[in-house]
C-alpha cells in the first residue's frame, strides 16, 4: 500500500494541477516541489524500514511492500509491485532527482502548470517502472515515461526540439516494442503462462530451447539497449539531450537511462539465465565498445551538453560490462561476479546523481547565455565561482576520482570483470583515461583564461538558437569573444538543486556501506539466479 | 419443424436485435408525426432502443452459446460483444451526428438508417449461415450508402458512388463465393460446411473462400478492398465518417472471425496464412499511406485500415488458440471507443480539414488537446489505454497461433504508425502557447465567422471526445473486468 502511494502520489498531484488551471504558476511549482518532497520522504521511510537481509535476498524472495492485483486475467498480467535491493536505490534516486529538478524549476516561466504536471507524471512512470514485478506493468510504465519525456522535450526544449523529440520518441518506441515482443515470448514460453516476474524468475521459461531463448533475449536486449543506450543504438541521445530543457535532460540521463540498465538486471538476467550466460560475452563487448565510443566521441564535442550526453553512453557501457561479466559463469567465481554486479548497480545510482547535476549545471549556462558552445564561454571561474566549483566537483566525480561514488562503482566493475573478461576490462580502463582528459579539457575551456560570455545583445542569434548550426554536427561556427564579465553565479534555487546531488555523490563515495548493504544481497541473488 | 412455443423462446434469444428493429420502425413512425423542429424526439427514442438493446445483450451474455433459427443465428461471446459494442456505438454516434443533423429535413431518416446499419453489422457477426451472411452484408451496406451521401454535396455524392460501386462489385464476388461453397457442399450452414468442406474440391473451395473473405474484408475495410475507406471518410461529414469506419467494421471482423473459427477451420488450404497476409498488408499499406496525409479525415481513414490489420491478426488465429476470443473482445471494444473519440475530435472543429487548421482551431482548449493525445496515442497502443491491452492480447494470440512473424510485422508497424499520429499531436500540442495570436485573429475580419460558428457546434462532439478518452483509459485499466464480463459464459 505504501509503495502504491509512493508511485501514484505524483500522478495525483499532476491531476490536481491540471484540474486547477487558475492557481498561479508559482503555486503550481510549489505543489510540484511539495509532492516530490513528500514522495522522497516516503521512499526514505521505506528505506529505513527495509530489511536487506543477510546472504542472497531479492528478485524472487525477500520482497518488501508487495501489492498484487489482477489486471488482465486472460493473460495473467497484474498490478504486482514490490521492493528489493535492486529497486530501492533506484526508487530513492528517482525521488532525489525529481525533487532536485522541481527545486531547479522554481521559476519556470513557460506554462508552469503543464510543466509541473508532466514531470509529476514522469515521476509516477519512473517509480512505477522500478517497482514493477510484472512484465506488462513494467512495460506500461516504461512506455509512459517515453510519452512524458516526449512532451517535455517537444514543449519546453530549444533549438530543434520538435525534431529531437520525435527522434527520441520513435527510437525508444521501437525499443519498447521489441521489449513487448520479448515479453510476449517469455509469456508463451513459460510453463504457467504468466507475466509475473517473480514467478518467471523462479521458474525460468524457455530453459530447454536455446534458439527461442536466444531470440527472446535478443528482442529484450534490443529494447533495453535502445533505452540504455548502448553503442549502435545511442544516436537519439545527444539530440534529445541538447534540445531538452535542463530538468528534462537531468531526468532523461539520470532516471530514464536507468530504466534500460535496470531492465537487464531485473528481467534479462534472472528470467533468461541460460541465454544470458551464453550471450554474456556479447554484452561485455557491446559494453566496452560503448565505453570507448562514448568517451572518444565526447572528447570531440564542441558543445558542453552534447559532451555530457556522450559521457552517459560511456558510463552506461561500464554497467553493461559489469552485468555481462556477471554472466560469464564459466570463467569467474561467484564472488567476482557479485562484485561486478554490485559495481554495475552502484554505477547506476552514481551516474544518476552526477550526470543529473552536470545537466542541471549546463542548464545554468543556457539560461545565462543561450549557448552550450565551448568557444563562447571562458574564464567563468572568476565571475561565477560557485558554479565553477560545483561543475568541477561534478566533473571530477563523473570521471571517477576516488572519494566520489563513481570511483566505487567503476572500481568494483573492473575488479569484478577482470577475472572473467581480462582483455575487455583492460581496454575499458582506457575509457577512464579519455573521460578524465575530456572533463579536464572542459573545465579548462569553461573556467580558465579571460572571461568570455556570449553577448545577449544578439536578438536574431537568440531567437534562432543553436539549432541551424547543429544540423551538421558542428556548433556555433561564428566565434564572437566578448570580454564582458556579466555572468551571474548560481542562484540559490539552482544551488539548492545541484549541491545536494553532489553531497550525496560524495557521501556515497566516502561511506559506500550505506548503499552496499542494500545492494549486495540483491546482487548476490541475481548472480545466483544467473548461475543456474 | 418446431412448435410455436419453441419458436417463441427462440425469438427472445434475438431480443437485442428486436429492440433495435423496434427502435428503427418506431423512430420512423414517430418521425412521420413529429414537426421538423422536434425531431430530437426520434433521437431520444433511437438512443433508448440502443440502450435497451445493450441491456438485453448484457443480460444474455452469461448464458451458454446457442444457435437459433435452424442454426443460422449464433448467440455466443463474439455475438454478445458485438451486440454491446455496436449498440453503444450507434447510440453515441447518433449524438455525435446530432449537431450536423439537427433541423435537417431528413433527420429521422438518418437516425433510422444508422440503427439499421448497426443491425446489419450485428447480423454479420451473428450469422451462422452463408445466406444470412449475405443478407447481413446487404443490411450493413445499403443504409450506409445513403448515410455516406447524406450531405448531398459533390464530395459526398462522389464518395457514395465509389462506395456503392465497390460494394456492389464485392457483393457479387461474395455471392460467387457463396455459390461456389454451396456447389461444393450443398449446404450453407456453418456447422455442415465445417464438416463437409475438408473433402470438397480445392478449386471450388478456393473460389468460395476468396469470395466470402472478399465480402467481409470489404466491410472491414481491409486491403485489397480498402479503396473506398479514404474517399468515403474524407467525402462525408466527420460523424458519418466515424460511423462508417466503426460500426460495419466491428461486425465484419467478427464475421471473419467466425468464418475462420468454424467453416474454414479444417480446410486443406492455409486460410490463416491468407488472413495473416491480409492483416500484414493492411497494416503496412494503411500506415504507409497515412504518412503524408495532411487532412485529418484521410489520416484517420488510413489509420482505420491499419487498425483492421491488427484486428485481422486475431481473425487469422481464430481456430488455433483460446486466446483469440478474448483478444477480439477487448480489441473490438477498444477500437470502437478510440476511433469514435478520434473522429469526435474532428467533428469538434467541422471547418478544419487539415492538421494545421485543426491545431489552430482548438488552440486555446487545452483539454481537447489532452483528450486527442489520449485517443491518438490510444490508437498507437500506448499503455494503459484499451487498444494497448487489445494489441497485447492480439500479439500474444497471434504468436501462440504460430504466427510470430506477424507479431514482428505488427510491432514494426506500430512504430511506423506512431510517426503519423505524432504529426497530428505535435502541432496540436505546440499550438497551445500560440493562444495569444489566435485571439488576435479571432478579433479581426473574416476569420471570426468561421471561428464562432465552430464554437457553437463544439459542445456535443467535445463532450464525446472527452468521454471517449476517459473510456479508453478506463477500458484499458479495467480490461480485466470487461473480459471477465464478456467471457462469463
Amino acid at each position: 500500500m505504501l509503495l502504491t502511494v509512493v508511485i501514484f502520489l505524483p500522478l495525483l498531484a499532476a491531476a490536481v494541477l491540471l484540474a486547477a488551471p487558475r492557481i498561479p504558476g508559482r503555486v503550481a511549482i510549489g505543489v510540484w516541489v511539495a509532492a516530490s518532497a513528500v514522495d522522497l520522504a516516503l521512499v526514505g521511510w521505506m528505506w529505513l524500514r527495509f530489511e536487506p537481509g543477510q546472504g542472497a535476498s531479492g528478485v524472487v524472495d525477500g520482497l518488501a511492500y508487495e501489492a498484487h492485483l489482477q489486471w488482465i486475467p486472460t493473460v495473467n498480467a497484474g498490478y504486482h509491485v514490490g521492493v528489493d535491493g535492486l529497486s530501492l536505490p533506484l526508487l530513492a534516486l528517482t525521488g532525489v532527482l525529481f525533487l532536485a529538478c522541481a527545486v531547479y524549476s522554481l521559476r519556470e516561466p513557460d506554462r508552469p502548470h503543464t510543466y509541473a504536471a508532466l514531470f509529476l507524471f514522469l515521476q509516477t512512470a519512473c517509480m512505477g517502472t522500478f517497482a514493477s514485478l510484472d512484465l506488462i506493468l513494467f512495460f506500461v510504465f516504461f512506455d509512459l515515461s517515453i510519452v512524458g519525456m516526449y512532451f517535455v522535450i517537444a514543449g519546453w526544449g530549444h533549438g530543434n526540439a520538435r525534431r529531437s523529440a520525435l527522434k527520441f520518441f520513435l527510437y525508444t518506441f521501437i525499443g519498447s516494442l521489441a521489449l513487448l515482443v520479448g515479453f510476449i515470448g517469455l509469456f508463451l514460453g513459460s510453463e504457467e503462462r504468466t507475466f509475473d516476474m517473480v514467478a518467471l524468475a523462479a521458474n525460468p521459461p524457455l530453459a530447454d530451447s536455446p534458439v527461442a531463448g536466444g531470440l527472446v533475449l535478443l528482442a529484450i536486449f534490443l529494447g533495453l539497449a535502445v533505452k540504455t543506450p548502448l553503442f549502435p543504438f545511442h544516436t537519439w541521445l545527444p539530440d534529445a539531450h541538447t534540445d531538452a530543457p535542463a530538468a528534462g535532460s537531468a531526468i532523461l540521463a539520470g532516471i530514464l537511462l536507468k530504466l534500460g540498465t535496470y531492465g537487464f538486471v531485473r528481467i534479462a538476467m534472472p528470467i533468461l539465465p541460460e541465454a544470458w550466460q551464453r550471450w554474456a560475452m556479447v554484452a561485455v563487448v557491446v559494453g566496452v565498445i560503448s565505453v570507448l565510443w562514448g568517451a572518444f566521441v565526447a572528447l570531440a564535442q564542441t558543445d558542453v551538453k552534447r559532451m555530457i550526453a556522450y559521457t552517459s553512453v560511456n558510463h552506461m557501457g561500464y554497467v553493461l560490462l559489469g552485468l555481462g561479466a556477471a554472466g560469464l559463469v564459466a570463467s569467474a567465481d561467484e564472488g567476482a561476479r557479485t562484485v561486478a554486479t554490485v559495481g554495475a548497480m552502484y554505477q547506476m545510482v552514481s551516474h544518476g546523481l552526477l550526470t543529473g547535476a552536470l545537466f542541471l549545471l549546463s542548464g545554468v549556462l543556457w539560461s545565462r547565455g543561450h549557448s552550450y558552445a565551448f568557444d563562447r564561454w571562458g574564464g567563468l571561474a572568476r565571475p561565477a565561482p560557485v558554479f565553477a566549483a560545483c561543475f568541477a566537483v561534478a566533473a571530477f566525480g563523473s570521471l571517477g576520482l576516488p572519494g566520489f561514488s563513481g570511483f566505487i562503482a567503476e572500481f568494483q566493475v573492473f575488479t569484478g570483470a577482470l577475472q572473467a573478461a581480462p582483455l575487455a576490462t583492460v581496454v575499458a580502463v582506457v575509457g577512464i583515461l579519455v573521460t578524465a582528459g575530456l572533463f579536464l579539457l572542459a573545465l579548462q575551456r569553461l573556467f580558465t583564461g579571460d572571461p568570455v560570455v556570449p553577448s545577449e545583445a544578439d536578438p536574431d542569434e537568440l531567437a534562432e538558437g543553436p539549432g541551424p548550426e547543429r544540423a551538421d554536427g558542428t556548433t556555433a561556427t561564428a566565434v564572437r569573444p566578448r570580454t564582458a564579465t556579466r555572468m551571474q553565479d548560481l542562484r540559490s534555487r539552482e544551488a539548492a538543486a545541484v549541491v545536494p546531488l553532489l553531497v550525496l555523490a560524495v557521501i556515497l563515495g566516502l561511506v559506500p556501506r550505506v548503499l552496499l548493504d542494500v545492494l549486495e544481497p540483491a546482487a548476490m541473488a541475481v548472480v545466483e539466479l544467473v548461475g543456474r | 419443424m418446431t412448435g410455436m412455443s419453441g419458436g417463441g423462446e427462440r425469438v427472445l434469444a434475438l431480443l437485442p436485435e428486436l429492440l433495435l428493429l423496434l427502435g428503427a420502425v418506431g423512430g420512423l413512425l414517430l418521425g412521420l408525426w413529429t414537426p421538423q423542429h422536434r425531431q430530437w424526439r426520434v433521437r431520444l427514442l433511437v438512443t433508448a432502443a440502443c440502450l435497451a438493446s445493450v441491456i438485453a445483450a448484457a443480460v444474455a451474455l452469461p448464458e451458454p452459446a446457442e444457435r437459433v433459427f435452424e442454426a443460422t443465428w449464433v448467440v455466443d461471446t463474439t455475438t454478445g460483444v458485438v451486440r454491446i459494442v455496436v449498440a453503444l456505438g450507434v447510440a453515441v454516434l447518433v449524438w455525435l451526428a446530432s449537431p450536423s443533423l439537427a433541423g435537417h429535413p431528413r433527420e429521422t431518416e438518418a437516425y433510422v438508417l444508422m440503427l439499421l446499419g448497426g443491425l446489419g453489422s450485428i447480423a454479420l457477426a451473428a450469422s451462422g449461415d452463408l445466406l444470412l451472411l449475405v443478407a447481413g452484408y446487404l443490411l450493413a451496406s445499403v443504409p450506409l450508402y445513403a448515410l455516406a451521401g447524406f450531405a448531398k454535396d459533390s464530395a459526398g455524392v462522389e464518395a457514395t458512388m465509389k462506395y456503392y460501386l465497390m460494394g456492389a462489385f464485392v457483393g457479387v464476388l461474395m455471392l460467387v463465393g457463396v455459390a461456389a461453397l454451396v456447389l461444393a457442399t450443398g449446404t450453407t450452414g456453418y456447422l455442415d460446411l465445417a464438416a463437409l468442406l475438408p473433402d470438397a474440391s480445392p478449386a471450388l473451395l478456393a473460389v468460395g473462400i476468396l469470395g466470402v473473405l472478399a465480402g467481409v474484408a470489404f466491410k472491414a475495410g481491409a486491403v485489397p478492398v480498402h479503396f473506398w475507406v479514404p474517399d468515403v471518410t474524407a467525402g462525408t461529414t466527420p460523424p458519418m465518417a466515424a460511423y462508417l469506419t466503426t460500426i460495419p467494421k466491428i461486425g465484419a471482423v467478427a464475421a471473419a472471425f467466425r468464418l475462420l473459427a468454424e467453416p474454414f477451420a479444417d480446410v486443406p488450404l492455409d486460410v490463416p496464412l491468407l488472413v495473416a497476409v491480409i492483416a500484414a498488408v493492411s497494416m503496412t499499406l494503411g500506415n504507409l499511406a497515412a504518412f503524408n496525409q495532411t487532412e485529418v479525415l484521410r489520416l484517420l481513414a488510413y489509420s482505420t485500415v491499419s487498425q483492421v490489420g491488427y484486428l485481422f491478426m486475431a481473425v487469422a488465429v481464430a481456430a488455433r488458440t483460446d486466446l483469440a476470443v478474448p483478444a477480439l473482445a477487448i480489441y473490438l471494444a477498444g477500437y470502437a471507443v478510440t476511433n469514435i473519440g478520434a473522429f469526435a475530435a474532428v467533428a469538434a472543429t467541422p471547418a478544419a480539414r487539415t492538421i494545421t487548421d485543426w491545431a489552430t482551431a482548438v488552440g486555446r482548449h487545452r483539454w481537447i488537446v489532452v483528450s486527442l493525445v489520449v485517443c491518438l496515442l490510444g490508437l498507437v497502443g500506448t499503455p494503459p489505454t484499451a487498444v494497448f491491452v487489445g494489441k497485447l492480447a492480439v500479439f500474444t494470440a497471434a504468436w501462440d497461433g504460430a504466427l510470430a512473424w506477424l507479431v514482428v510485422v505488427a510491432a514494426v508497424n506500430t512504430v511506423a504508425s506512431l510517426f503519423y499520429y505524432l504529426r497530428w499531436v505535435a502541432p496540436a500540442f505546440a499550438g497551445v502557447p500560440a493562444a495569444p495570436s489566435m485571439r488576435e485573429w479571432a478579433g479581426s475580419g473574416p476569420r471570426t465567422a468561421a471561428g464562432t460558428a465552430q464554437r457553437t457546434r463544439r459542445g456535443v462532439p467535445t463532450g464525446l471526445l472527452h468521454g471517449a478518452a476517459v473510456m479508453s483509459l478506463l477500458l484499458g485499466l479495467g480490461a480485466g473486468w470487461w473480459l471477465a464480463f464478456a467471457l462469463s459464459t
